[in-house]
C-alpha cells in the first residue's frame, strides 16, 4: 500500500511540475504562437519596413478595390478599432469577401500599406442552412460576422 | 438523374469532400480489419500452444 | 480487492466477449444513419455550402484523437501507480486507433481547408498541437515496441504517455489562448452550439458512432494483447521446461 501511494504522490508531483514548466515555455513563447496580429496589435508597436509579418481581421465593407489589371486587389482591414490597407496580386480564396474574416501574410511598405503575398479566408464557428440565415436577416436578428479577436 | 449528379457534385466541391468520407472510411475499415486479423492469429496460436502443454501435463 | 478481480485478464476476456457484439453493431448502426443524415438529410451551410459535411468525419475524428489520448494517459497512470497489466493493454490497445483518428482529423482537415481557407496546411497553433499529437500516438507505438522485455517498453511508454498529456489541453485550448486561422469552438460552448439543430445531429451522431467503433475495437486489440501475452508466458514456459 505505501509504495503505491508513494508512485501516486511521485506522478502527482510530476504532472505539477510538468503542467509548470508548459505553461512556462508557452508563455515564453507567445509571441511565436500567434498566428497572426490584429491591426491594433500592429499599430501598438512599430514595425519594421519589409519585416514579413501576418495581419488579421475583417475585410470592411466597401474596402474591396479590382485594380485595372483584373488581378490585383486591394483592401482594407480592420478590427472595428484600427484599419490596414492592404494590396494582393493572386487568386483569392471562395470565402474571401467584404465583412469576412480574413487573414494576409506580407510585408510593410513605408507608406503603411501592406504587400500581400498569400491571402487566407478565416471563418466563424457558426453554421447554419441558408434558410435560416435570411429568416435570421428577415427578423433582424443576424449580429453579422463576429469580428476577430 | 440530375438529382444524383447534383448529390455527386456536392455544390462543385466533389473533390474535397469525396475524398475526406472515402479516406475515413478506408482508414477505419482498414484498422477494423486488420485488428480482427490480428486476433484470430492469437486464437489460432494459442489454440496451437495449449492442447501441447496440456499432453505434456502442465496446469490446465 | 474487487478491483483485482474485475482486472483480471480472464474476467476481461468473458466480459468484453459479450459487449463487443453490441458495440460493434451499434456503432455500425450510428456511423450509417449518421452519414446518410450528413451527406443527404442535412443542409449546405451558408457560407461553406456543401463542404461543412467534411465537419462530419473531422470533428468527431478530431474528438476521438483527443479522447483516445485522454484514455490511453489515464491507463498508463493506473498501470504506473497500481501495476495493473491489464491497463498497460488498454493503452497499448489505444493508441493505435488514436492515430487512426489523428491522422484522419489533419487529412480531413486539409482537404477543408484548401476549399475554404485557401490553403492545406498552416502552421497556427491548433494545426501545429495535433501533429505533435500524432507524432506523440507514433512515439508511444514505437517505444512500446523497442524492448524484447514487454514491460520495459510498456513502462517507459506509459511514461510518455503520461508527460505528452500535457498537449491535450493545449490542443483544445489553442483557439482561445492565441489566434489561430482555425475558429474556435462551436459545440461545447458557454453559450450554447454555434451549429444549426439540422447540422449538429448528424454531427452528434457520427460522434457516437466513432465512440462505439472506439469500443468495439479496443476490445478486440486488448484481447488480441492479452492472447499474444498468453502465448509468449506458454513458449516462455516451455523454453524452460
Amino acid at each position: 500500500m505505501k509504495r503505491k501511494h508513494r508512485r501516486l504522490g511521485f506522478l502527482m508531483v510530476g504532472a505539477v511540475l510538468l503542467a509548470g514548466a508548459a505553461a512556462l515555455v508557452l508563455s515564453a513563447f507567445e509571441e511565436n504562437l500567434l498566428f497572426f496580429f490584429t491591426p491594433t496589435q500592429l499599430a501598438a508597436e512599430s514595425q519594421p519596413e519589409g519585416r514579413r509579418l501576418r495581419l488579421g481581421g475583417l475585410v470592411e465593407e466597401g474596402s474591396v478595390v479590382k485594380q485595372t489589371d483584373g488581378l490585383t486587389v486591394t483592401f482594407v482591414v480592420t478590427d472595428l478599432t484600427e484599419t490596414v490597407p492592404v494590396t494582393y496580386t493572386g487568386v483569392l480564396p471562395d470565402l474571401f469577401r467584404e465583412g469576412q474574416g480574413v487573414v494576409v501574410e506580407g510585408a510593410l511598405g513605408a507608406d503603411g500599406m501592406l504587400r500581400a503575398s498569400e491571402v487566407l479566408a478565416k471563418h466563424d464557428e457558426t453554421y447554419m442552412p441558408k434558410e435560416v440565415k435570411e429568416a435570421l436577416e428577415a427578423s433582424g436578428e443576424w449580429r453579422g460576422e463576429e469580428a476577430t479577436p | 438523374m440530375t438529382a444524383i449528379n447534383d448529390f455527386l457534385a456536392m455544390g462543385g466541391y466533389a473533390l474535397f469532400v469525396w475524398p475526406a468520407f472515402g479516406l475515413a472510411a478506408v482508414v477505419l475499415v482498414g484498422l477494423w480489419l486488420g485488428s480482427h486479423r490480428r486476433l484470430r492469429a492469437s486464437r489460432r496460436a494459442l489454440s496451437l500452444i495449449e492442447p501441447e502443454r496440456r499432453a505434456r501435463g502442465g496446469e490446465p | 480487492m474487487s478491483w483485482h478481480l474485475l482486472a483480471s485478464p480472464a474476467r476481461f476476456m468473458r466480459y468484453s466477449e459479450r459487449i463487443r457484439p453490441w458495440a460493434s453493431a451499434l456503432a455500425l448502426g450510428a456511423i450509417a444513419i449518421g452519414l446518410y443524415q450528413g451527406l443527404f438529410a442535412s443542409p449546405a451551410d451558408y457560407q461553406q455550402g456543401d463542404t461543412v459535411r467534411i465537419m462530419y468525419v473531422h470533428v468527431p475524428s478530431a474528438w476521438m484523437a483527443l479522447f483516445c489520448y485522454t484514455a490511453m494517459a489515464v491507463s498508463s497512470a493506473g498501470y504506473l501507480v497500481w501495476k495493473q497489466p491489464l491497463a498497460e493493454i488498454a493503452a497499448r490497445a489505444t493508441a493505435p486507433i488514436g492515430a487512426c483518428f489523428t491522422a484522419l482529423a489533419l487529412a480531413t482537415g486539409s482537404l477543408w481547408g484548401k476549399p475554404m481557407w485557401g490553403t492545406w496546411w498552416v502552421w497556427d497553433a491548433r494545426l501545429t498541437s495535433v501533429l505533435v499529437l500524432l507524432f506523440l500516438y507514433l512515439g508511444y507505438m514505437a517505444l512500446a515496441d523497442a524492448f524484447d522485455d514487454p514491460v520495459k517498453g510498456g513502462k517507459a511508454a506509459s511514461i510518455l504517455a503520461l508527460v505528452g498529456f500535457v498537449n491535450v489541453p493545449i490542443v483544445k485550448f489553442s483557439v482561445d489562448w492565441w489566434n489561430t486561422l482555425h475558429q474556435p469552438v462551436s459545440v461545447a460552448r458557454m453559450d450554447g452550439p454555434t451549429i444549426d439543430p439540422a447540422m449538429l445531429a448528424p454531427l452528434l451522431i457520427m460522434a457516437a458512432g466513432f465512440t462505439l467503433y472506439y469500443v468495439a475495437l479496443v476490445i478486440v486489440r486488448m484481447q488480441a494483447l492479452v492472447l499474444e501475452r498468453r502465448v509468449r508466458a506458454l513458449q516462455q514456459v516451455a523454453a524452460g521446461a
